[in-house]
């Protein structure tokens, strides 16, 4: 089932400040098509959960529409939305068995969609194997571990075969191992069951690795949306080159001067036909290339040995933050080790950034 | 714990041991000492034998069997009916957003007022003297009904009085726990509930009770043990003759026979109160055998 988001914006009263609102959602617009896994990508208090209480119907927006399909959605109670919320803290019930949590959500059907005792087993027993937690249906949720407790929460979720999936923070309470092994799960029962399914989470290499389709936002404002690669690659503003990718992209004070990149006093890339001016440059730390003749110079501080590739930690008197990091290929660091290294820069990994706006130029 | 540091901790014990042994042990043991001893005198100091005399005549005592049936029938209505509509003013206490202090203080006054002012102020709503009808008779009047003395009238009436007086005094408590236990459920599950379609008496049915059954069972078995022990109550409202009113309980019916007009047979009295114990015992033990069963410790 699409999801299409119109003018969704939800304001708050503020809990600090008497007679203040906050805006959590601004102006929501944009489309999920069909089946597809969307991260929902930001950092905290940025108005994630609240768009994922919005869709899910656990909240009323303040403007603007909600529509799963053709079917306006915006004013129908959570039960009626045809959707599957797995908290953050997982919320079974504690005191009822795997089994009865999942099969609650079945129990709670009414008129003609009502089933039989044996109906609801097997839907269950369905939705159980599904998340491959069959074996622990008579168990309590406090004698499982996190990330088993999580699969049932997804089951519970899904047994009612929902048009949408929404998780909040799906994997942040899981220890790193697992957290890798359960988003590879994520994606791998979205396929099977082909639910459109929107995730919330603050670290963007969750978002990117898994999902078809991320949506950066901050503040209560999309800055982005599209495929993972693409919002790497071309980002938007500076806000989403800093957000996405780990070591963060280094960005420097810079000039642009006759179709020249300048930082500092080195011209350090062609860059035709972008008007001159002062500029943010983003520089992804892989956007790197030792070169003894590079037009880059900056001061070698320390390398960092990461295995296949090395982290050159260098300083720059145009840097914000604390210092440039550089990943190269290991074999190549034979090259640095002086003082004074120099890089050529990869044209593709360089971003420019107006200096007031942020805008990408 | 090292082996040779005992004595300190016993030490540090003893404050506490030597209080119980005096004012819980050593009267627990006499009691159970009088109870057995026959004819007991108190000018003498001595008694004829010993043997079950005291219960046998304590258990044909028509004042003990009339206290016995009171207690019951105070327990009986008013440990469920306190707790039933505490519950209900507790759901609908945090169910509301303004106001919700001012009614929690409203709901718990009558828990910081004296036993006797109250027991004074439901004497003048439902007495009825030669001057006037009392309050609650004259609004009755208007429905067509009254005439009933509550005070010194018919046994169902008293009664009536009885258990509402006690239902008024003990629920403050019942709504102040309640109220901390609905409180302290996670919220997300109520979320979880509602996304999962789940009726609002459905929630309350398979998720708000069950997660706070622990505190219900707690106030149930708490409720019982107090009913039992009912007494000042009575006397607020009936006054110290409890026996002549025919709303003796079994712990008046213990004082009486220690203090009261016809006191001076500590025997008879720790008879009674043995029986009272054991009632209490068994009762607590069902409540505890039933619970294990029920209640959701999470």
């Amino acid at each position: 089932m699409r999801v299409l988001l119109e003018n969704l914006t939800k304001r708050f009263a503020s809990r600090s400040e008497k007679g203040k609102e906050i805006t959590a959602v601004n102006n929501f617009n944009f489309e999920i098509p069909d089946g597809q896994l969307v991260g929902l990508l930001g950092p905290s208090g940025c108005g994630k959960s609240t768009t994922l209480n919005l869709i899910s119907g656990l909240e009323a927006p303040t403007e603007g529409k909600i529509i799963f399909g053709d079917r306006d959605v915006t004013n129908l109670p959570p039960e009626d939305r045809g959707v599957g919320l797995v908290f953050q803290n997982y919320a079974l019930y504690p005191h009822l068995t795997v089994e009865e949590n999942i099969i609650f959500p079945l129990q709670n059907l009414k008129g003609k969609k009502k089933m039989t005792k044996e109906a609801m087993h097997a839907k269950a027993m369905e939705a159980a194997g599904l998340v491959q937690i069959e074996r622990l249906m008579g168990r309590k949720p406090r004698q499982l571990s996190g990330g088993q407790q999580q699969r049932v929460a997804i089951a519970r979720a899904l047994v009612k075969i929902p048009d949408v999936l929404l998780l909040d923070e799906p994997l942040s309470n899981l220890d790193a191992r697992l957290r890798l092994q359960t988003r590879e799960e994520l994606r791998r029962i979205q396929r099977e069951t082909g639910v459109t399914t929107i995730f919330v989470t603050h670290d963007q290499e969750e978002a990117m690795s898994i999902s078809d389709l991320i949506i950066v936002m901050k503040e209560g404002v999309v800055h982005q949306i599209g495929r993972p690669q693409e919002v790497y690659d071309y980002p938007v503003n500076l806000f989403v080159a800093q957000f996405l990718g780990t070591p963060a992209i280094n960005v420097l004070e810079g000039e642009i001067r006759g179709g020249k990149l300048y930082i500092g006093a080195e011209a350090v890339l062609d860059m035709p036909g972008k008007p001159d001016g002062q500029v943010w440059v983003g520089i992804r730390p892989e956007g790197f290339i030792l070169d003894s003749d590079g037009p880059f110079t900056c001061r070698m501080d320390r390398v960092e040995v990461m295995g296949r590739d090395v982290s050159v930690v260098c300083t720059h008197e145009k840097m914000t933050g604390r210092n440039l990091r550089a990943i190269i290929p290991s074999e190549n660091i034979a090259d640095a080790g002086k003082k004074d290294v120099k890089f050529r820069l990869k044209p593709f990994k360089v971003h420019v950034f107006d200096r007031e706006s942020e805008a990408r130029l | 714990m090292k082996k040779e540091n005992n004595w300190k901790a016993w030490l540090y014990l003893m404050p506490a041991i030597i209080f119980l042994a005096v004012f819980m042990v050593y009267p627990l043991i006499d009691v159970c000492i009088y109870a057995l001893e026959e004819n007991y005198s108190f000018a003498q100091g001595e008694a004829t034998g010993i043997g079950l005399a005291n219960f046998r005549h304590v258990l044909t005592d028509p004042y003990f069997v009339q206290a016995v049936k009171n207690t019951f029938l105070i327990v009986v209505i008013t440990v469920p009916v306190s707790t039933g509509v505490s519950l209900l003013i507790s759901l609908g206490l945090s169910s509301i957003k303004r106001l919700q202090n001012a009614f929690q203080t409203i709901y718990f006054l009558p828990y910081v007022t004296n036993t006797l002012a109250v027991g004074l102020v439901f004497m003048i709503l439902f007495r009825r003297t030669d001057y006037t009808e009392g309050l609650v008779n004259l609004l009755l009047a208007r429905v067509g009904l009254g005439g009933v003395d509550f005070i010194e009238g018919p046994y169902w009436a008293k009664m009536f009085v009885m258990c509402f007086y006690t239902v008024w005094v003990v629920m403050p408590f019942k709504i102040l726990i309640m109220t901390s236990a609905l409180a302290s459920v996670n919220p997300d599950y109520y979320k979880a509930a509602r996304v999962d379609g789940a009726s609002s008496f459905r929630i309350f049915r398979k998720i708000t009770l069950p997660m706070i059954s622990s505190t219900v069972f707690y106030l149930i078995i708490t409720g019982f043990i107090g009913a039992f022990k009912a007494y000042s109550d009575e006397v607020a409202l009936f006054g110290t003759n409890l026996n002549q009113a025919g709303m003796n309980t079994i712990v008046g019916y213990v004082y009486d026979m220690l203090y009261g007009s016809s006191g001076g047979y500590p025997s008879y009295a720790a008879a009674a109160a043995l029986i009272l114990f054991a009632i209490v015992f068994t009762i607590t033990y069902i409540n505890l055998t039933v619970s294990r069963k029920t209640v959701q410790y999470v």
